[in-house]
């Protein structure tokens, strides 16, 4: 099933809910969004775009395969879970601190690791399921 | 197992890497031995770590007498093992393998009889059956070790089972899980829970040491290499039940339900594996049965609780591990150098063989209680012991009978291969390597030496009786006590022995003949396991169907009687509040469109949008009510699932209805109550006010806390963080496993 208006279309799309998942999952700690949300957008994306022009393009297009996407999320919010530990806190506490006046924390890593995680899980199925149904 | 032969182990030599595990026993032993003169001072060491504070659960080890007797034991004995096994297990495939499993066990063991924390006893106790189930099974691609192996691990972990129950419920009843606390206290002999504490723990320790009826695991477990039969069914793994009953005895012991169940148990094991011992030919078999014996004498004296008799199990406990380590290890020399272990082909080995024969001959003087080994100051204790139980001429006569048994055996395991005439091995024999000749020379040294210096012996002894066992003193160990009842036993063991020597042959024919038109516990065994396979398949059978539409129905129906008879059993009040703005009542009609569109049974395009309909709808009545990151959240979960249910259904081939009317109906009832209850049941929730501290106490902390104003959010990555990193795991890994079954279905479809 090719179409061209799809095809086209999809392409501004994906831009489009790429930047938006990012300033979802930016925003998310003081206003509506977060990496959950932001993920499953940034996964809504990729999937318009693998319905449009094939698994095959989406896959070039993410450049990186899904699974290693879903991996390094995990590691991610693993790594962000245990820098408590050498500060003495107990895991998976936040820490907070500042770089030139803006706050930045293990949270923000997490949330990170939880955005990635979500991406690489949906798309490892969407691709799979494309792929081989 | 058959022993691997020289001109396997020639070419290849065991590197220094496999002398590592002996060197740790022995360095094990060493560091234990620094521990003998505080403990034999009386003070006992004691290492504790609040492993699970939260529980009063605790990794505490202490040395106290009896785990001293113990772990030197188990580590000196071990590193003999070890020396051997290099030599013995040379050039087999699996070398290492066997080393780790070894050392595991060994570990294992010493951690058992260290521990002084009820639960952490618990874990090392099932340790030792993983490991030792590991070792039976060594020869795991020959279907009798697999067999041997599963039994002794069904026996023994079943026992294991009821062993924690026991412990869970002394912990309830002394209010501590702490060994030392627990002995300290006045014992549990007069609580409530004493008699479910008893059989249970009972059972833990009568499975584990094999006494009847569940002594039939034990031979079979001779499948195993013979360095493990020599370690494990000598001085270890059968041992850990003897030494629970003794490490318990003061807490429970003392009781009429205690001795008049260990006596029985001990006394019938006793005199049953001497019969069973008889009728053996093999070498190995016949060992295997006196270790029953043995396990049933110590079970015996430990049913007392007068010095004698616990200074008469203590003592003939050291006695038999060092005679029966050493046994076996010359039984596998033996096999090793002839090529066969039936009594029968071999004779006169002790000119090919004089080490051998040396070991063989001490160690099986001490089995059989000659002087001056130390065992015979054993065996005069155990008859100096039986006087003081009841009832004392039932347990004597058993014991001399026993002990007769024992020295018909050991003579016909010990004497019978190395005199006599030339047997017929199936291959040349030859003498063992140092490696395979220390442990079983000086065990059967050590056997010498205790006898002639009991005084060696009787610190370790007295500490583990008095200090363990709590008794005011212990009875002396002398090579010479008079002329007395024991003495005159003695000497009719040696009598009667000799007879049953002389007439084992006519004696083990009318053994197998009487014993053959008796049921076996093997067989019981057997028609078991067959029973329980036989009723898993058949509930397998009627469960697990394969059919999908029966797993939902079944699911559905649980779910709608939960349900359903919560609501009935707790009536609730349901107070439905219709007041509602206009635009919440359409998007109400618009989700029940939905829903309704779901049903239809023609088309799945119309299902999925029904669905898809369904959840944009809720999603709606989130913005409404305030909730726009679980709204986004829905909608973008909606229209995922929907892509992927597209992607799915959309392939399969048409619906066609093949359901009879009277399951349709069935079907439709049964999600009509699941709805009925659903929504009960939501109308019932709302009825009451909600409980909003936890909602309070998110709003306060939110941005004091974690700096954050979304509150949904700074819940998820930061107060629960830990369950949302756990909920990512299940998605990524619930996604890999999807792509695994998928990719294996592609392969197999283009194969």
């Amino acid at each position: 099933m090719k179409s061209l208006i799809l095809t086209t279309g999809a392409r501004l799309l994906i831009a489009l809910f790429l930047v938006f998942s990012l300033y979802v999952l930016l925003r998310g700690h003081n206003a509506p969004g977060g990496g959950f949300i932001g993920g499953l957008i940034a996964a809504c994306g990729f999937a318009i775009h693998a319905f449009a022009s094939g698994v095959a393009e989406a896959r070039r297009a993410l450049h990186v395969d899904p699974r290693t996407i879903g991996t390094l999320g995990l590691a991610c919010a693993l790594i962000a879970g245990l820098m408590a530990l050498p500060l003495g806190a107990e895991p998976f506490a936040g820490i907070w601190g500042e770089i030139a006046d803006y706050k930045i924390s293990s949270v923000l890593l997490f949330d990170i690791g939880v955005y990635l995680a979500v991406v690489g899980g949906i798309l490892t199925l969407i691709f799979a399921l494309e792929e081989t149904l | 197992m058959t022993a691997p032969t020289m001109s396997k182990d020639a070419g290849e030599r065991p590197g220094f890497a496999s002398l590592i595990p002996a060197l740790l026993a022995a360095a094990l032993f060493a560091a234990l031995s620094c521990a003998v003169p505080p403990v034999l001072g009386g003070t006992p060491l004691r290492w504790s770590y609040d492993w699970i504070p939260s529980l009063g659960i605790g990794l505490v080890f202490a040395i106290d007498g009896l785990s001293l007797i113990f772990s030197l034991l188990i580590s000196g004995i071990g590193a003999l093992v070890m020396l051997y096994a290099r030599s013995y297990m040379a050039g087999h495939p699996h070398f290492a393998r066997f080393f780790w499993f070894l050392t595991a066990f060994m570990l294992s063991m010493l951690g058992l009889v260290l521990a002084a924390d009820l639960i952490a006893i618990f874990v090392f106790w099932e340790l030792t059956s993983i490991t030792s189930y590991l070792l039976i099974g060594f020869g795991h691609d020959k279907a009798e070790a697999r067999r041997s192996a599963l039994q002794a691990m069904l026996v023994t972990a079943a026992g294991g089972l009821a062993l924690l129950a026991g412990f869970v419920l002394m912990g309830t009843a002394s209010g501590s899980y702490d060994l030392t606390q627990i002995l300290a206290g006045e014992g549990l002999q007069g609580h409530a829970l004493y008699m479910p504490i008893l059989v249970l723990v009972l059972l833990g320790a009568f499975t584990k040491s094999a006494q009847f009826p569940f002594h039939f695991w034990l031979p079979n477990a001779m499948s195993a290499p013979t360095p493990v039969s020599a370690y494990l069914h000598s001085a270890t793994m059968v041992k850990a039940g003897v030494y629970l009953l003794a490490r318990l005895h003061p807490a429970l012991g003392d009781t009429a339900a205690w001795t008049g169940t260990l006596t029985a148990a001990g006394l019938v094991t006793a005199v049953i594996a001497s019969i069973f011992a008889l009728r053996q030919t093999d070498l190995k078999q016949a060992l295997a049965y006196t270790t029953l014996m043995a396990l049933g004498t110590i079970t015996l004296f430990l049913a007392g609780s007068s010095p004698y008799a616990l200074t008469a199990a203590i003592s003939f406990l050291i006695v038999h591990s060092l005679y029966k380590a050493a046994l076996f290890l010359v039984v596998g020399a033996i096999d090793h150098g002839t090529g066969t272990r039936d009594v029968a082909l071999l004779g006169g080995l002790r000119r090919v063989m004089p080490v051998t024969a040396l070991a063989a001959a001490l160690a099986g003087a001490s089995m059989a209680g000659l002087p001056p080994m130390i065992g015979w100051i054993g065996k005069e204790l155990l008859y100096a012991g039986s006087a003081t139980l009841a009832p004392s001429v039932l347990v004597m006569v058993g014991v001399l009978a026993a002990n007769a048994l024992m020295f018909a055996v050991a003579g016909m395991v010990a004497l019978r291969p190395f005199w006599g005439p030339e047997g017929k091995p199936p291959h040349e024999p030859h003498e063992a390597g140092w490696q395979m000749l220390a442990g079983p020379l000086v065990l059967g040294l050590l056997g010498l030496i205790f006898g002639l210096g009991a005084g060696l012996v009787q610190p370790f002894v007295d500490a583990a009786v008095t200090g363990s066992l709590g008794q005011p003193r212990a009875a002396g160990l002398h090579l010479w006590a008079g002329i007395n009842l024991p003495f005159f036993l003695s000497l009719a063991t040696f009598a009667l022995g000799t007879l049953i020597y002389l007439a084992r042959e006519r004696l083990r024919g009318g053994i197998s003949a009487t014993l053959d038109r008796l049921p076996g516990f093997d067989p019981g065994w057997d028609k078991l396991l067959d029973g329980f396979r036989a009723f898993a398949g058949w509930q397998a059978r009627i469960i697990q169907t394969g059919r999908l539409t029966q797993y939902l129905a079944a699911t559905f129906v649980v779910l709608a009687l939960t349900l359903g008879g919560t609501l009935i059993v707790t009536r609730p009040v349901l107070v439905p509040d219709t007041s509602a703005p206009l635009l919440v009542w359409v998007i109400a009609g618009f989700t029940v469109a939905g829903a309704a569109l779901a049903l239809n049974p023609h088309s799945r395009i119309a299902n999925i949008g029904g669905i898809g309909t369904v959840g944009i709808g809720v999603a709606l009545i989130f913005i409404i009510f305030g909730a726009p990151d679980v709204a986004t959240t829905q909608l973008m979960v909606e229209t995922l699932s929907a892509v992927l249910f597209g992607i799915a259904m959309l392939r399969l081939p048409g619906i066609i209805e093949r359901r009879t009317g009277a399951q349709q109906m069935r079907h439709a009832v049964i999600a009509g109550a699941v709805g009925l209850c659903m929504t009960l049941t939501v109308l019932a929730i709302v009825s009451h006010p909600l409980d909003r501290h936890i909602t309070a106490y998110f709003e306060e902390s939110s941005y004091a806390l974690a700096h954050g104003l979304n509150i949904v959010n700074v819940i998820l990555v930061d107060f629960r963080a830990f369950d949302t990193f756990g909920e990512l795991t299940v998605v990524f890994l619930a996604s890999i496993g999807a792509y695994a079954v998928l990719k294996r279905r592609a392969g197999r479809a283009r194969k």
